[in-house]
C-alpha cells in the first residue's frame, strides 16, 4: 500500500511537527509513504469565499501531484473535505472523481482503513478534544450532538489507546471555534469571541492541551491562548498519537 | 424604525460584541433553548424519520405548488373565506388597507407574523391613519421600542428584563425599576385585554395551510391570535405561498416538529385551526408571493422554501448567538435569513452568506432538513459571479490563486520573507492584518516540512 502524504500549505509552513508526526505514525504502522514535493493548496480559501472559479489551477495541480496512489492522507479534515466535495477537472473528470474517493483525513484512515486497534503511544496529560466542524459534520468523524443517533467518535477511539492521557469533558462538546477560513478576518470580532469561548470551555475543565484533527482551528485557538499568556498548548492529534515519552 | 442599514453584519456584530457580559448572557439564553430542543428531540425515537418525512412532504409541496394553491383557494371559497393574491409587499399592504377601509376600521390588532414584518405593514397602515397593536408579547415590546424583531420566534430575546421594565415604565406607566417578568406580563396582559375587546379588525399569520380542507393553523403560546380573531368583525390572515401542506394528516408530522425544534416544548400551547367565518364575521386570506416564486426558480436555493420558521437554526448558530439578530439587518435573521435575504436584494444582503463559519449545525437541527450551510456556500459563489464582492477582495483572491496554483510561485513566495505570514490564504488582501488584533500569529518554525523532508531523504 502506497500512501501519498498531503500536507496542507499552512501546515507545511507553520506546523511542520504535525506533518512529521503524521509521516512517522504512518511509517510505524507499516505504510509506505510518499510526499509529492510540488504540492501547494487544495483551493479551499478561494472557494469558500465565493471564488470557486479561481480554484481550477489548484485543482489541476492537486490532480497532477496525487494521481496514481492507493490513498491520499492528510492531517487536516477541512482540506480533505474540500477535496472530497469540490475537486474537479475539466480534462479528466473520471480521474478527479477517483482522487476524491481516495483522499482520507488521518484519523479516519487509521480507524477505517488501517483499522488500528492499539498504539504505542504515551501522553500523560489532560487533553481537551476539539471537533473541527468539517471533520465532524463533513467527514462524520464523530456523532453530531444535534442528531438523535447512536454516539461514536473516531478521534476518541484513538485517544483512548494512548497511555496516560486523560480526556477532559466539555460543556459544549462540538461547538464551532469560529475560525471559518476568511471568516476569521472578515468577521474578526465574532471569530475571536467564538474562539475565546471555546478556549474557556477547555481551560475551565483543566485541559493542558487542546487537540484536534484540524490545525486551522488550533492555529486560531493558539493565537488567542498566546495573546492571553495562557500556559495551555495546542497539539495536532497526530503528534499525540505519535508521542512516545 | 431603528435600523442601521449602512453597516454590514461584521460591523454591527462588532458593536454588539463590545458589551461582552451581555453577549455571554445572550449566547447562554439561546444555548439553553438549543439544549431544550436537544432533550425534546431525543425523547422521540423516530425524530430523524420525522424530519425526513417533513422534508419529503415539503418537497412535494414546492414541486406542485400551483396545484395545491388552486385546491386551497377553491376550498377557502367553499368555506366562505375571501381570497386575495398579492405579488409583493406593496400589493399585500394595499389589500389589507382596502379591507379595513371598506369597514371603516381604524384600529387593528395583529398576532405574530414575520411576513407582515417583511412587508412593513404596520408602517404602511400607520401612514394611512390606522393604528396597529402587535399582540404577541415579544413583538409588542419590540413595537413600543420601535425596533424590528431580532428573532422570528423570540422577537426580543436580545433584551434583558430590566430594559423591558424601563420600556414599560415609559409606555405603560409601571413603577420605575420594576423588572419582575411575572408582574410585567400581568401589566401587559391587562393592557392587551382592553385592545382585544375594542378591536374590530384582527390579523394573524399562518403556520400551516391545508390544501384539502382550506383551513389554516396558527400556533401560539399566548393565545393572542385567538383572542384577536374571535373578537373581531373582520379577520385577516396573511401567508406566504409556501406555507401549504397537502392534507390535514400531514399536520401530525409538522406540529410534532415545530415546537420541539423552536423551544423544546412538545407542542405550542395553542394550535388553532381556522376554517369558516362566524355568522356576521368576514374572513380574508391573503396569499403573498414577494419573491417566493423567484426563489422557487433558483434550483440551488428552492429548498429554502421548506422552512417552517421554527428558529432552531438561529438558536444553534454560534455566529447568531454572539452577534445578535439585529446584526443581520433583515426581518429573518440567522442562517435561514442569510439564505432567504439575497433572493430579495442580493446587493443589500451580499454580506449575509459570509456571516457564517459554515459549521453546519443549522442544517442538522433544521426540522425540514434544508441544507442551509450548503446554500450559504452556493450564495457566496452567486454573489461573486453577480459582481457584488468588493473589487479589492477579488484582486487579492486572484493573486492568491496565482501563488497557490504553481509550486514555483509558491516556493518563492514561501521563502521570500515568509509570504505566508502576511498572506495566509484566508488573510487575503488586508492592508493591516485583522488576525493580530486579538490573536498572535503562529511562530514560524526554522524550516518547512517540505524542506525537512527533502533533507532527510538525501
Amino acid at each position: 500500500m502506497t500512501v501519498a502524504l498531503f500536507i496542507p500549505c499552512y501546515v507545511n509552513q507553520f506546523y511542520p511537527s504535525a506533518a512529521k508526526a503524521t509521516l512517522q505514525l504512518l511509517q510505524k504502522l507499516g505504510v509506505e509513504v510518499v510526499y509529492p514535493p510540488k504540492q501547494t493548496c487544495c483551493g479551499q480559501p478561494m472557494a469558500n469565499s465565493g471564488f470557486e472559479h479561481l480554484s481550477q489551477g489548484c485543482n489541476d495541480l492537486f490532480i497532477e501531484n496525487f494521481s496514481g496512489f492507493d490513498y491520499i492522507v492528510a492531517p487536516s479534515a477541512s482540506c480533505v473535505l474540500h477535496v472530497k466535495e469540490h475537486l474537479a477537472s475539466e480534462t479528466d473528470p473520471a480521474l478527479a472523481d477517483s482522487i476524491r474517493h481516495k483522499v482520507y483525513e488521518l484519523v479516519e484512515f487509521l480507524t477505517d482503513i488501517l483499522k488500528v486497534e492499539k498504539l504505542d503511544a504515551v501522553f500523560p496529560h489532560k487533553v481537551g478534544l476539539h471537533h473541527s466542524c468539517h471533520g465532524l459534520r463533513g467527514l462524520f468523524l464523530s456523532q453530531m450532538s444535534e442528531l438523535n443517533a447512536a454516539p461514536f467518535s473516531k478521534p476518541q477511539q484513538l485517544l483512548n489507546m494512548v497511555r496516560g492521557l486523560e480526556q477532559v469533558s466539555l460543556d459544549r462538546q462540538d461547538e464551532c471555534c469560529g475560525f471559518g477560513g476568511t471568516f476569521c478576518v472578515a468577521e474578526e470580532a465574532v471569530s475571536v469571541k467564538m474562539g475565546k469561548d471555546r478556549v474557556t470551555d477547555h481551560t475551565k475543565h483543566g485541559a493542558e492541551y487542546i487537540t484536534s484533527s484540524d490545525l486551522s482551528c488550533l492555529m486560531h485557538l493558539e493565537g488567542i491562548l498566546h495573546r492571553n499568556n495562557s500556559k495551555v498548548k495546542i497539539m495536532h492529534i497526530a503528534e499525540i498519537l505519535n508521542a512516545n515519552v | 424604525m431603528k435600523q442601521a442599514k449602512a453597516k454590514d453584519h461584521a460591523a454591527l456584530a462588532e458593536a454588539f460584541i463590545k458589551d461582552e457580559e451581555r453577549v455571554d448572557w445572550h449566547d447562554g439564553a439561546l444555548w439553553f433553548i438549543r439544549e431544550k430542543r436537544d432533550k425534546a428531540s431525543k425523547a422521540i425515537p423516530e425524530w430523524e424519520q420525522l424530519r425526513e418525512a417533513a422534508s419529503a412532504i415539503k418537497s412535494n409541496v414546492i414541486s406542485n405548488l400551483h396545484e395545491y394553491l388552486l385546491q386551497f383557494e377553491a376550498n377557502l371559497v367553499k368555506n366562505g373565506v375571501t381570497v386575495h393574491w398579492a405579488a409583493d409587499a406593496e400589493e399585500h399592504n394595499a389589500i389589507v388597507y382596502a379591507i379595513l377601509k371598506a369597514k371603516e376600521i381604524t384600529q387593528m390588532v395583529k398576532s405574530k407574523s414575520m411576513l407582515t414584518e417583511e412587508c412593513q405593514l404596520n408602517e404602511y397602515l400607520e401612514e394611512r391613519g390606522i393604528e396597529v397593536i402587535n399582540s404577541d408579547l415579544g413583538e409588542y415590546i419590540q413595537q413600543i421600542d420601535k425596533e424590528p424583531p431580532s428573532h422570528i420566534v423570540l422577537p426580543c430575546i436580545h433584551k434583558r428584563k430590566e430594559e423591558i421594565g424601563e420600556l414599560f415604565h415609559e409606555h405603560l406607566g409601571t413603577e420605575k425599576g420594576l423588572s419582575d417578568p411575572t408582574q410585567l406580563t400581568r401589566v401587559a396582559r391587562k393592557h392587551l385585554r382592553n385592545i382585544f375587546l375594542t378591536r374590530r379588525g384582527a390579523l394573524t399569520g399562518v403556520n400551516f395551510a391545508v390544501a384539502e380542507t382550506g383551513e389554516y393553523v396558527v400556533c401560539t403560546n399566548e393565545g393572542n391570535a385567538d383572542m384577536g380573531a374571535h373578537l373581531s368583525e373582520v379577520q385577516i390572515a396573511s401567508m406566504g405561498l409556501e406555507k401549504l401542506v397537502p392534507q390535514k394528516k400531514h399536520l401530525s408530522v409538522f406540529l410534532r416538529l415545530l415546537a420541539r425544534s423552536a423551544t423544546g416544548q412538545p407542542i405550542t400551547i395553542y394550535s388553532s385551526h381556522y376554517k369558516k367565518p362566524r355568522p356576521g364575521q368576514e374572513m380574508h386570506l391573503i396569499l403573498v408571493d414577494a419573491g417566493r416564486t423567484r426563489q422557487l426558480g433558483r434550483v440551488d436555493f428552492r429548498d429554502s422554501l421548506k422552512c417552517i420558521k421554527c428558529g432552531s437554526c438561529m438558536n444553534t448558530c454560534p455566529v447568531y448567538r454572539k452577534s445578535g439578530g439585529l446584526s443581520y439587518h433583515n426581518t429573518i435573521s440567522g442562517p435561514i435569513g442569510a439564505i432567504l435575504a439575497p433572493n430579495l436584494d442580493m446587493k443589500k444582503h451580499a454580506d449575509l452568506p459570509y456571516a457564517s463559519t459554515l459549521c453546519g449545525s443549522c442544517s442538522n437541527v433544521c426540522p425540514v432538513k434544508i441544507n442551509i450551510h450548503g446554500q450559504l456556500y452556493k450564495w457566496r459563489q452567486e454573489i461573486v459571479k453577480e459582481g457584488y464582492a468588493a473589487s479589492t477582495k477579488a484582486l487579492g483572491m486572484k493573486a492568491m490563486a496565482w501563488t497557490l496554483s504553481s509550486p514555483g510561485n509558491f516556493t518563492t513566495a514561501g521563502k521570500a520573507g515568509r509570504w505566508f505570514l502576511q498572506n495566509i490564504p484566508f488573510v487575503v488582501n488586508n492592508r493591516f492584518n485583522p488576525w493580530v488584533k486579538q490573536r498572535d500569529m503562529p511562530e514560524g518554525p526554522k524550516e518547512t516540512f517540505a524542506a525537512w523532508y527533502e533533507k532527510q531523504k538525501q
